[in-house]
């Protein structure tokens, strides 16, 4: 693995609050995440791992209090959530939301003509769209009767992640952050999904995989593994950390939470 | 007294005597009204409603109409006349043959002009007129009653089926004076008839004026009516109605409304159940925006055994609107094996914004399914936050989730063409719609 001279992604002393609150949640984050590489975040609950990745999105619910995050070089912090997706970000939510009344496939299609817009990019009419999305609907095994639905609603949590990974796949990110996009799958749904994440690897696309279970990483090989706890990242590895960890659980991390505290 | 009532006083002396049961009327519903005067916040039904702007105006009776176009009328109707259905068109509350279809009278129903009725057919019309809505105790439909005219009459004999809908447009012109126009509508249906009707209430014009309506609707047994209710009116203007329908053994009332215009806007629907085994739905969307003020009023009398009531209202809040919603569900002592269900649901859209619900259930029957609930709510900030992340800008996502929630009306309207000018209406009112119109 080679690390590229400027990483995709920079986040530098990153320290989050939740907005009008004095409840910190991220005291300190330091992670570089360069072009083709896939960086497994690790975790007890409650260590900051998901305030990350929703605050890499755009979530107004979190306040940065210090520290910086660059994309390509350029101030992430400073866009909206939807022109981070324009820059080419996404993330797959751990808790998909449910849409009543909004069609999946006439969702992703305005998602995807309104990135493709502000790209400077000519839109997909509704026959090339669909084209595009029965060949991804693949990737992850997605039943085409789910397109017809509303987004979300009245999926099952496996639909709901795989309905994430399909989005992923049409809207093409350079940067993916999957947010415990394995937590409440059988192992069907986990391979299937986990093929499909597999898939989209590319040299020119980042990955961070948020987990809660080191099982995922079975099927998605990071190339990093990285555990926090309590808002900050205290030990970062290959994928040996990950194989370490299943065995002593996250009390291997405990010491180093110890030391963080009594510093 | 009132200004507004001054003015009404004069314009009631101006129409002089008239004979027969007609006059009678007139001068009985004009003493009501005096009597009962322009109802205040003190009044329960009116708790949300202030009149108190419209009791300051002098109005007028409308005079010397700048006729609107077929264009004009055109574009208020889903599409033009003549393609199946009829169209009357009423111009400041008075029938316009000119602007309207030829009706032939095949079948013998009559669907024409209450004025015209009246002269040819009084014994038919004076059966049922003002036999319904109830002028004792409410003064608008008693100030109505007094001034009745001209509106629509609609007589479809026993069995007769109308396959084509009724499109009736009431469209406002008021120039420079505030006027008033007050319709009388009166629809009966004969045993097992059957028949669609539309109602669309649009001003051609920014200046104040006042549509007091009144629309009795009487259901033979077995009768079914598809009641459709467009309220587009101008900016200024006030729009009060009564829709009341009594309804015969086993008949059915299927009722749309929606309400998007006017400055201030009660609509009254009543539906009485006289007869066993009749079931009513009645689904309802408002819209408001600015400082519009939108009241719905429902009432659902069960008053027969084995009747069936069905309920949605949905309100949609913008800016400083208010939206009241008060729907009361009366089942009667014997009225057993009722079945009814009632449901408001709003959501406001600004900090500003402000609704009234008021859902009520009153059961004097001890073998009934009934129930009710209200919800207001805002916009959900993770379902926003959802689609912002997708790439759909913040006034796109939150006028995807307003559509989202207005849709299952729209849905629910049957007749194509209109549920598409119905969306197209609701649609138009979003900020950045252009960017998602493939959604819907």
């Amino acid at each position: 693995m080679t690390t590229p001279t400027a990483p995709m992604l920079r986040i530098k002393d990153l320290q989050v609050k939740v907005r009008d609150s004095d409840k910190e949640i991220l005291r300190g984050i330091d992670l570089e995440v360069g072009a083709g590489e896939v960086h497994a975040i690790m975790g007890p609950n409650g260590s900051g791992k998901s305030t990350l990745a929703q605050v890499l999105a755009g979530r107004e619910t979190f306040q940065v209090t210090k520290g910086e995050v660059l994309y390509e070089g350029k101030d992430l912090l400073a866009l909206s959530p939807e022109e981070r997706a324009v820059a080419g970000i996404f993330m797959a939510f751990q808790y998909p939301v449910e849409i009543p009344g909004v069609g999946n496939l006439y969702f992703l299609r305005t998602a995807l003509n309104a990135l493709r817009k502000r790209r400077g990019e000519e839109e997909l009419d509704a026959m090339d769209f669909l084209a595009l999305a029965k060949e991804k609907m693949k990737l992850v095994a997605m039943d085409p009767s789910f397109t017809g639905r509303s987004v979300n609603e009245g999926f099952s949590g496996g639909e709901k992640k795989r309905n994430e990974i399909f989005q992923m796949a049409v809207l093409d990110p350079k940067l993916a952050i999957l947010d415990e996009t394995d937590s409440g799958l059988d192992i069907d749904a986990l391979r299937t999904v986990a093929s499909g994440v597999n898939s989209l690897r590319s040299k020119d696309r980042a990955m961070i995989v948020i987990t809660h279970y080191q099982r995922l990483l079975d099927y998605i090989v990071p190339d990093r593994v990285h555990v926090m706890s309590n808002g900050r990242i205290v030990r970062s590895g290959d994928r040996e950390l990950a194989l370490e960890l299943e065995q002593k659980g996250y009390a291997l991390v405990e010491p180093a939470v110890r030391q963080e505290a009594a510093r | 007294m009132t200004a507004f009532a001054r003015s009404l006083r004069e314009s009631f002396e101006l129409l002089g005597e008239r004979p027969g049961r007609m006059g009678l009327l007139r001068q009985a519903a004009f003493a009501r009204f005096a009597e009962l005067g322009l109802p205040t916040t003190q009044e329960e039904d009116w708790k949300y409603t202030n009149l108190a702007s419209l009791a300051k105006i002098q109005f007028e009776p409308a005079a010397d109409a700048k006729l609107p176009t077929i264009e004009q009328l055109d574009r208020l109707a889903e599409g033009p006349a003549g393609d199946g259905g009829v169209r009357l068109v009423f111009v400041d509350g008075r029938h316009r043959p000119e602007l309207s279809s030829r009706v032939a009278g095949a079948g013998g129903a009559f669907i024409g002009s209450l004025r015209a009725a009246l002269a040819e057919r009084p014994e038919l019309v004076e059966r049922e007129l003002a036999r319904h809505a109830d002028y004792q105790h409410d003064a608008l439909t008693a100030l109505n009653t007094a001034f009745i005219e001209d509106g629509v009459f609609i007589h479809v004999p026993a069995r007769e089926v109308l396959s084509a809908p009724i499109h009736l447009l009431f469209v406002s012109t008021a120039q420079g004076k505030p006027t008033l126009s007050q319709p009388r509508n009166l629809i009966v249906l004969g045993v097992g008839s059957q028949a669609t009707v539309i109602e669309t209430w649009a001003g051609l014009s920014d200046e104040v004026y006042l549509t007091n309506a009144v629309t009795e609707v009487v259901l033979g047994d077995n009768a079914r009516l598809d009641h459709y209710k467009l309220q587009e009116e101008g900016a200024r203007a006030f729009h009060i109605a009564l829709t009341q329908v009594q309804h015969g053994r086993d008949s059915r009332f299927n009722s749309h409304s929606v309400a998007l215009g006017a400055a201030l806007a009660r609509n009254d629907l009543r539906a009485l159940f006289a007869g066993k085994g009749s079931e009513c739905t009645l689904n309802g969307l408002y819209m408001a925006t600015g400082k519009q003020h939108l009241d719905n009023r429902t009432l659902i009398d069960h008053q027969s055994p084995h009747c069936t009531s069905r309920e949605l209202y949905k309100g949609v809040l913008d800016g400083q609107s208010r939206g009241v919603f008060s729907g009361r569900v009366l089942v009667r002592h014997g009225a057993q094996k009722t079945d009814a269900s009632q449901t408001n649901k709003n959501l406001l859209l600004s900090d500003e914004a402000l609704v009234d619900t008021k859902p009520q259930l009153e059961i004097f029957a001890d073998d009934v399914k009934c129930a009710h609930g209200a919800a207001v709510g805002q916009l959900d900030e993770d379902a926003l936050f959802y689609l912002r992340s997708r790439g759909i800008g913040q006034d796109a996502a939150k006028s995807l989730l307003t559509y989202a929630f207005a849709s299952e009306m729209v849905n629910l309207i049957p007749l194509a063409p209109l549920r598409t000018r119905v969306r197209e209406l609701v649609t138009s009112r979003l900020p950045d719609w252009e960017k998602l119109k493939e959604v819907a």
